[in-house]
């Protein structure tokens, strides 16, 4: 089965939309940082376009002078002034509630697209790749709510541009953060850094009481998560360390809630680290905080009593059930 | 033991606040050597990795122009309109709704939602429109607190709700870990089992919500007049009425 639309074209068009960033930027010459930020945002645009055929040594060198580049401090926000709030207002109250329309689009749209465009074929042709179905859903509806924006607002394409790339600046470097924590964990994975904390788990507690080896397990779950940025990686390290040969093996526990609950303890750790950057740090700098770590502080105060409430939960129902 | 040092090396970039990229990459090269990998086999390692997630940036950029253009055009002082004429609605509730329908719509495979596609132009400005129908405009410590929280929610809601439904990620990822260990689990008796926690975490945060309110009750209600100069932005759009 061939695949008419795979994900390589959403990746083209987010690389497009970057590469405008570092276009807008090298034309400012007001900008404090004009060389520095304009190569940063090119060279992530070069990565998004060329990931698959570059070869991956130069895609890592790539990345890594992005990184000195960020770290020097050079990648900077344009200085840019704020539309006058009464332009807003007047705005708002012409298109008053439809202005929600583009915005509801985004959502509904990803949803029915994800249920339904793998289930189209023309003969051996599928019209998008099955796998990936969800984020060329979601790269679909975000063109048709752009033209649905424009047409209500009857804004120019100066418009959608200029603004996204003033959103993206404010976001700045954190952008590459979450592809950078992936590639750490990977490279943890590799040396098998996993294997050593549920080595030293499982050496230091004594895991022959069912409630230790209940806390060991959800413990691990949310420490190396927190490690990785990443319940899932966690998952395979940490159920195979430490939760099927004490809690299903040792002490008889059920695979399935052990699993569900265990996995649950994870995303206690991923509300409590900055490794998960795409859902604690990026946010952050979206809502303009000056604390980038402002999201995992609201945070801490539901994964602790909630990770203890795991551990309560799977030692009450995993040796019953 | 050895092996830890990169994670030792994270921690320390962190506690030191050096550049984060920085710290990241510092941890993945020490880290790499120590297992023997040459710089060039780190350097295809970053590479190979940076390439494979780039799906991870999908949605914030692609979503980004859409919602500049909306809140050039008002998007956020309406979403704050709209909460207005709601009566007697608070901050904490306005989030708690919204962790409502995140976590319910996500258990029945529904992923809507997102930080750059609703927490930005819609739940925060709403929530923050609520605390300044209450109690006129508020200083920015509260409204970075709200901005927060909204931002937790979204994170609370689509963690915790989503593992309910079988055709997650999560779900198969557990049902291939049994599979490749021989032992056979029902995805539903996982998903199933998820129940409690999911209850349990909507509770907490229902606590939560009602701390902050209050917090925001007290402290709006301690300083009855409230200082135009904290927040021109909203001061403005607080004697509107839409």
């Amino acid at each position: 089965m061939t695949n008419l639309i795979t994900i390589d074209y959403i990746y083209y068009l987010v690389g497009i939309i970057v590469a405008f960033v570092a276009f807008r930027i090298a034309r400012n010459p007001e900008h404090p940082s004009r060389v520095g930020s304009a190569l940063f945002w090119g060279l992530f645009a070069v990565t998004l376009i060329f990931g698959k055929v570059m070869p991956n040594l130069l895609t890592g060198y790539l990345v890594l002078v992005m990184v000195i580049i960020a770290a020097l401090g050079k990648v900077k926000a344009s200085p840019e002034k704020e539309h006058p709030q009464e332009e807003r207002e007047a705005h708002a109250a012409r298109i008053k509630g439809k202005i929600f329309l583009p915005a509801l689009l985004i959502p509904i749209i990803t949803v029915i697209g994800s249920f339904t465009l793998n289930k189209i074929h023309f003969g051996h042709f599928n019209l998008v790749d099955p796998e990936m179905v969800t984020l060329i859903a979601l790269g679909l509806s975000a063109i048709i709510a752009l033209f649905v924006a424009k047409s209500l607002t009857k804004a120019s394409y100066s418009v959608p541009i200029n603004e996204g790339s003033k959103l993206m600046e404010v976001v700045g470097w954190s952008m590459i953060l979450p592809q950078m924590l992936s590639a750490l964990g990977s490279i943890f994975a590799q040396a098998g850094v996993g294997d050593v904390v549920s080595k030293m788990v499982g050496d230091v507690l004594p895991t022959q009481y069912a409630f230790v080896s209940v806390a060991a397990y959800c413990i691990g779950m949310a420490l190396f998560t927190m490690i990785m940025g990443n319940a899932f990686a966690a998952f395979a390290v940490i159920t195979g360390g430490i939760g099927l040969p004490l809690i299903v093996h040792m002490h008889g526990g059920n695979p399935a809630i052990m699993a569900a609950i265990g996995m649950f303890a994870g995303y206690c750790g991923t509300l409590m680290t900055p490794m998960a950057a795409n859902f604690n740090i990026v946010p952050a700098m979206l809502l303009d905080l000056k604390d980038r770590n402002a999201v995992i502080k609201a945070q801490i105060p539901i994964g602790i009593p909630l990770l203890v409430i795991n551990i309560l939960l799977m030692y009450f129902l995993v040796y019953r059930f | 033991m050895i092996k830890l040092i990169g994670i030792l090396v994270v921690a320390l970039g962190f506690a030191f606040r050096f550049n984060t990229l920085l710290v990241v990459m510092a941890g993945g090269i020490v880290t790499g050597l120590i297992a023997g990998l040459s710089f060039n086999d780190i350097m295809t390692k970053f590479g190979e990795a940076f390439t494979t997630n780039r799906y991870m940036t999908i949605p914030i950029v692609l979503t980004i122009p859409v919602i500049g253009l909306l809140e050039r055009y008002g998007l956020k002082e309406r979403a704050e309109a709209l909460i207005r004429k709601t009566k007697g609605v608070s901050a904490g509730k306005v989030m708690l709704w919204y962790l409502f329908i995140r976590e319910w719509s996500s258990a029945l495979g529904l992923n809507i939602g997102g930080h750059p596609q609703t927490v930005r132009p819609i739940v925060a400005p709403m929530a923050e429109g609520a605390a300044v129908a209450k109690y006129g405009l508020i200083p920015e410590h509260l409204s970075n607190d709200i901005k927060a929280h909204s931002a937790a929610m979204e994170n609370v809601g689509f963690f915790f709700g989503e593992d309910i439904f079988i055709a997650t990620g999560a779900i198969l990822l557990m049902k291939g870990f049994f599979d490749s260990s021989g032992l056979h689990v029902g995805v539903w008796d996982m998903a199933l089992w998820g129940l409690p926690t999911a209850i349990a975490v909507y509770l907490l945060s229902w606590h939560r919500l009602r701390r902050l309110d209050k917090r925001i009750e007290r402290e709006m209600t301690k300083k009855q007049a409230p200082q135009p100069e904290t927040n021109p932005d909203l001061t403005a759009s607080g004697g509107m009425t839409l």
